[in-house]
Formats: structure tokens, sequence, C-alpha cells
């Protein structure tokens, strides 16, 4: 056994294995079928480099880029009863919670995080999509209050991805429920003097739109975001007649005047920062005053420079 | 004429032949039908207690659609003097599905909001099936603004199968207009009873009813979704609407249970369509003790409460 067996072989090893699986290096994209490698569409935030296309993101990986250097601490949510209603369809509900949780490894639909952005301390609230369609039940209810009492306490705006396909159906009434619970929630933060922004990512539909996600001080939409009340298919079946190209998208909503902006989520972070600042009467941002003054650990001295994961900055 | 349910058909067969055979002895004269008859009659009672003693999720679904049932104009007209209808979103039009205005209750001023679903033809397209665009939610809002500058206390009555989907709703922001509704009826500063009379179908029906108390009709419904529409997405299928209406636990029963809903108000025997007067009388005491019971509150008090209300549902739980 010496440093050839133990290390470098398999090293490359490892190379060869992983040029045998490409895909899991290769992601297509979802708009224009164009494969993108795997650094790329991180450093891009899974959005297509050749045509923008905005694709899923997760609500760890949006939050490190977000947040100063990455940095932030997650807010702990209590948890929701677990199957309030005792709920069975084609399969029992918490079969279908613990598929999902084995799925995403997070514990439900709505991640609450606090940190710097561009220097301002600020609660965020990001809906996974990938959780059971970032339906809203209990505990997004949840989620919501725990970001409004962090933000409160900690004299911080608030910001909310919303993403989501509607209500947990499983939680029947307890999720229309939501919607009173969760306005509740943004009416604590504005009563507090704090801004509260939404971001509509795709897609926000139903009850979410219908609640938190309108009732933003500023609400921005990611490009090309499905954002309605009603889906496109129930629309159609009930009026009977196709619907206009783009419809229901983030710019028709923008034109039909119901977002202040569309912005690229490669530019959300600055667009976020600039506005918080303002919104707070802060002084401009330096330009290049990068990582605010988080304190850094001291660069280990590694032996070998391995790739600095996850520095948004 | 009494309109029959499709489970209400051995129902109708006695009643029918009740009818029949005391419309012969007119004719006939002479016969005496009328022992037979009482005894049909008495079947009739016995069979129509039965059935809604025991009403399976979807057939309260069933009754909460009946057409005959009375309708939020029926209670305005019957309940509450010097109506007063104020009409217009001021933005874009007014929306014939949401009837509101001032009026008078036990001689106490009120604002009473009604979404209406219109009881023959001509009237239900005119109100649209009862299912509100974005101006129906805005002009609650507005009259829901206007009570809060008054402090004139707030009565809904609920009744829709959901907010209007269509292209010119979602382009004026449906969503919009029920979370600004909803977040009106949050901010109230004087009290609001809002009582489910027959359907409570999802974002349309909350954005009027996050009030203080919510009353329900004893076989009235109260959903996030429609039990076809649930049948739909989760079983693939959407003739399975009986199975998804027991798994929504919709009833007001359940909702009572889970804290989502105070009261039940009892229908009379064969639900509300068959005595509609009594119904009528039944809904009103309740809006009346419940306005009561909170009209010492100040303004400050009936947000706190309000909030509070909705805050401690994330433990309710059947299990």
């Amino acid at each position: 056994m010496n440093w050839i067996s133990n290390y470098v072989r398999p090293k490359i090893n490892s190379l060869f294995s992983r040029r045998e699986m490409p895909e899991n290096l290769w992601a297509k994209c979802e708009g224009c079928g164009q494969m993108i490698f795997h650094r790329e569409m991180a450093e891009g935030l899974s959005v297509c480099p050749s045509c923008d296309h905005h694709m899923a993101i997760r609500p760890r990986d949006r939050m490190t880029a977000l947040f100063d250097g990455g940095v932030f601490v997650e807010i702990k949510v209590p948890e929701a009863p677990a199957d309030p209603l005792q709920f069975r369809d084609q399969k029992r509900y918490p079969d279908r919670l613990r598929e999902a949780r084995k799925e995403t490894g997070e514990q439900e639909a709505m991640l609450v995080a606090q940190g710097a952005i561009g220097g301002v301390q600020t609660v965020v609230a990001a809906q996974d999509f990938s959780f059971m369609a970032g339906s809203m039940g209990v505990a997004v209810g949840n989620a919501l209050i725990a970001a409004a009492e962090a933000a409160t306490r900690a004299g911080a705006p608030l910001v909310v991805f919303c993403a989501a396909g509607g209500a947990r159906m499983q939680e029947g009434i307890l999720s229309l429920m939501q919607m009173p619970r969760t306005t509740v929630a943004l009416e604590m933060v504005k009563e507090a003097g704090l801004p509260v922004i939404t971001v509509l990512t795709h897609p926000t539909t139903g009850g979410v739109t219908a609640s938190y996600a309108m009732l933003g001080d500023v609400q921005i939409a990611e490009p090309g975001a499905l954002i309605c009340f009603a889906g496109p298919r129930v629309i159609e079946q009930t009026i009977r007649e196709t619907l206009p190209e783009g419809f229901q998208r983030a710019e028709y909503l923008l034109e039909h005047g119901m977002l202040d902006m569309v912005v690229d989520r490669r530019k959300m972070r600055d667009e976020l920062a600039k506005l918080l600042r303002l919104l707070l009467r802060l002084p401009p941002r330096i330009h290049g005053d990068l990582p605010a003054p988080t304190p850094e650990p001291a660069a280990a001295p590694a032996p070998a420079p391995a790739p600095l994961k996850g520095s948004g900055a | 004429m009494q309109t029959y349910l499709e489970f209400e058909k051995d129902l109708a067969d006695l009643e029918g032949k009740a009818a029949e055979l005391r419309a012969m002895a007119r004719k006939g004269g002479g016969v005496d039908v009328e022992g037979e008859a009482k005894l049909l009659d008495g079947k009739a009672a016995a069979m129509l207690a039965d059935l809604y003693a025991n009403l399976d999720p979807w057939r309260k679904c069933l009754v909460a659609r009946h057409p005959d049932r009375p309708h939020a104009i029926d209670y305005i007209d019957a309940l509450f003097d010097e109506f007063t209808p104020l009409a217009g979103d001021r933005n874009f039009a007014e929306d014939a599905a949401v009837i509101g205005g001032l009026a008078r209750l036990d001689d106490q001023a009120v604002m009473v909001i009604g979404q209406e679903k219109g009881n023959d033809t001509k009237s239900r397209i005119e109100r649209n099936f009862g299912m509100a665009r974005p101006e129906g939610y805005r002009k609650a809002a507005r009259l829901l603004a206007l009570a809060d500058r008054f402090g004139v206390p707030v009565v809904t009555l609920i009744d829709t199968p959901g907010a209007y989907p269509g292209k010119g709703a979602e382009e004026r922001g449906q969503a919009e207009a029920i979370a600004r509704s909803t977040e009106m009826c949050l901010r109230l500063g004087a009290p609001l009873v809002s009582v489910v009379i027959g359907e409570g179908g999802s974002g349309g029906a909350v954005a009027l009813a996050a009030g203080d108390r919510v009353v329900m009709l004893e076989h009235s419904i109260y959903s996030v979704i429609t039990p076809e529409g649930c049948a739909s997405i989760l079983w693939k299928n959407a003739e399975k609407m009986r199975e998804a209406a027991a798994a929504l636990r919709l009833t007001a029963q359940d909702l009572r249970k889970l804290g989502v809903v105070d009261r039940i108000v009892k229908e009379p025997v064969g639900g509300a369509q068959r005595d509609r007067a009594a119904t009528i009388r039944a809904v009103g005491e309740a809006i009346s003790q419940e306005l009561a019971s909170l009209s010492k509150k100040s303004p400050a008090e009936l947000r706190a409460a309000r909030r509070r209300r909705f805050l401690e549902m994330g433990d309710a739980t059947l299990a």
C-alpha cells in the first residue's frame, strides 16, 4: 500500500467512472434542450446560459447564492401535526410525506433562514417545489409565521420566494386556513415597519398566489414563471377557448400590473440588496464591498487546494 | 314543485304517489283516499328523517348545492331591514355575484355581504353562478374598509363554488383581489361573523370568511377544493368524488371538531330546502347571538383575537 494505490489510482478510477455516467454531469435545458455542464448549471443558478430559461432551484442552493458569503443560519420551524385529517387517497398521506422527505432531504416545503444580503440582515423563506409541489399545508404556514417572528425580533426585512402547485389537499380545510394564517404572518412584519418582498418563481399558483405571494410591499418574479390563481387547464375547460401566448407568465403579469418587476435569478441578489437598502433608508452599498463584515474563517493550510463551495459573493 | 336529489329517488316516488292519490280523489270525488295517503306521508316522513340523519359527505355536497336552498338574497330580504345595496369596486365593474350593503339587524346598523348564486337561469347567468370575479372581492374589500371606518359590524354569507376561473378574471388579478379581501377581513376593527349557508368553495370563500366567528349550516360544506377537483387530481378520476368528499372532511361536523367552525346551525328535517323560513330564522338567531357576544370588544381586541384564532390553527387535528 502506498501513495499510488491509496490516492492516485482511486482518483483516476473516479474520473473514468464518472465519465461513464454523463447524466450526473450534464443537465438538459428544459427551454432549448441545450446540454449544460453541471458546474455551469450550479454557477448559473440553474439558469440556461444559452437561452436564459430558469429551471427549478432548491431553497438551500438559492440561499447559498443569496446571502453574503453564502452564510446563513437556518431558523427552526415548529413541527406540524403529522396527518391531521388521516387522509388517504390512493396512498396514505404519511407515506407521501415520508417519500418526499426521503427524495428531498428536507422536512417540509419551506425553508427559513437568516443572514445578510448586501450587508442587510434579512430573513428569507423559500418554498421548495420539489417537496410535494411546494404545496401549502400547516407546515408552510408555520414556516412563514416563524419567519415573520424572526424578522420582527431582529428588526429585519422578510423576503419570501414562492413556488407552489397550490394547497396541500391532504390537509383539507387546514390548508385553506393557511391563507389567512400566512396573511397574519406578513401583517406582523408590515406592522413592525419592516418591508416584505415576495419573489414569485415558477410556478406560483392557487392559494399561495391568492395570499402571501400577492401581499408583498414589492413583488418580483423570475422570468417565464407561471403565476396564476386558476391554472390554464382549468380555465380552458371553463371557457372552452385557447389562451393567448404567454398567458399567466411573469412578463404577462408585469404587463397587466400585477408585479413590480421581472428579474433574472442571477441578478436577484443585487436587486434585493438595492431594494432593501432603499426601503430601509440605508446608504448605498459601496461597490465592491462584498462579503460584508461577517467573520470569515482564516483559510486553513490545506494540503490540496479544494474548490471553495458555496462562495456566493 | 319539490326538486329531488339523486339519493332521494325512493322518497320522490312515495311523495309522488301520495300527491297522485289526493289529486285523483279531488277529480273523482267520493272515494276516500286520505287514509292511504296519510300512510304514504308517514312512510315518506320516516324515510326523509332517516336519509338526512345519515347523510354521507358526498350527499351533503349535493344538499349544500341544492337549488332550492335559501340563498344570500333570501336571508338578506328576511332578516335585515333597510337593506341599502352598495355597488361597484371603483376600479372596473360591479360584480353581481357578490351583494353587499348597509342594513339593520335587530335595529343595529350592519354591513352585510353575501355571495349569490341566483335562482333561475337568467339570474344564475347574471350572478355567474355565485363565482365572483376580482371586482366582487374588491367590492367586498371596499365595503369591509367602509365598515371598519365607522365601526359597523359585518355579516358575510358564504355560498360559492369558488372564485371564477376565467381569462379576464386572471388578467385583472383574481389572486390579488382574494388576498386583499382576506387581508381586509383580518384588519377589520369591527366584529365579523361569517355564515356558510351552502357551499364554501376554497379561496373564493375564505376571502370573505376570515372572521371572528364562522357559523355553518348543518348540511353546508367548506373545502379547499371541490370533491370532483380533488378526485381528478389525487385519484386521477373525477368519478371518485365520493371518496374525495369523505377524505377532505368538508362537513360542518368535522370542521367543528377541527376548530375551524365555531357553531353549527341545525337544519329542518330534510334540509334547508324543505323549510326555508325556519332555516332563515335559525340563521338569524345565530348571527344575532354571535354579534352580541362580540359587541363589547374594542377594535384592537377584535383584531388580536382574530389573529390568534388563525395562528392557533397550527395544532388542529382530528387524530
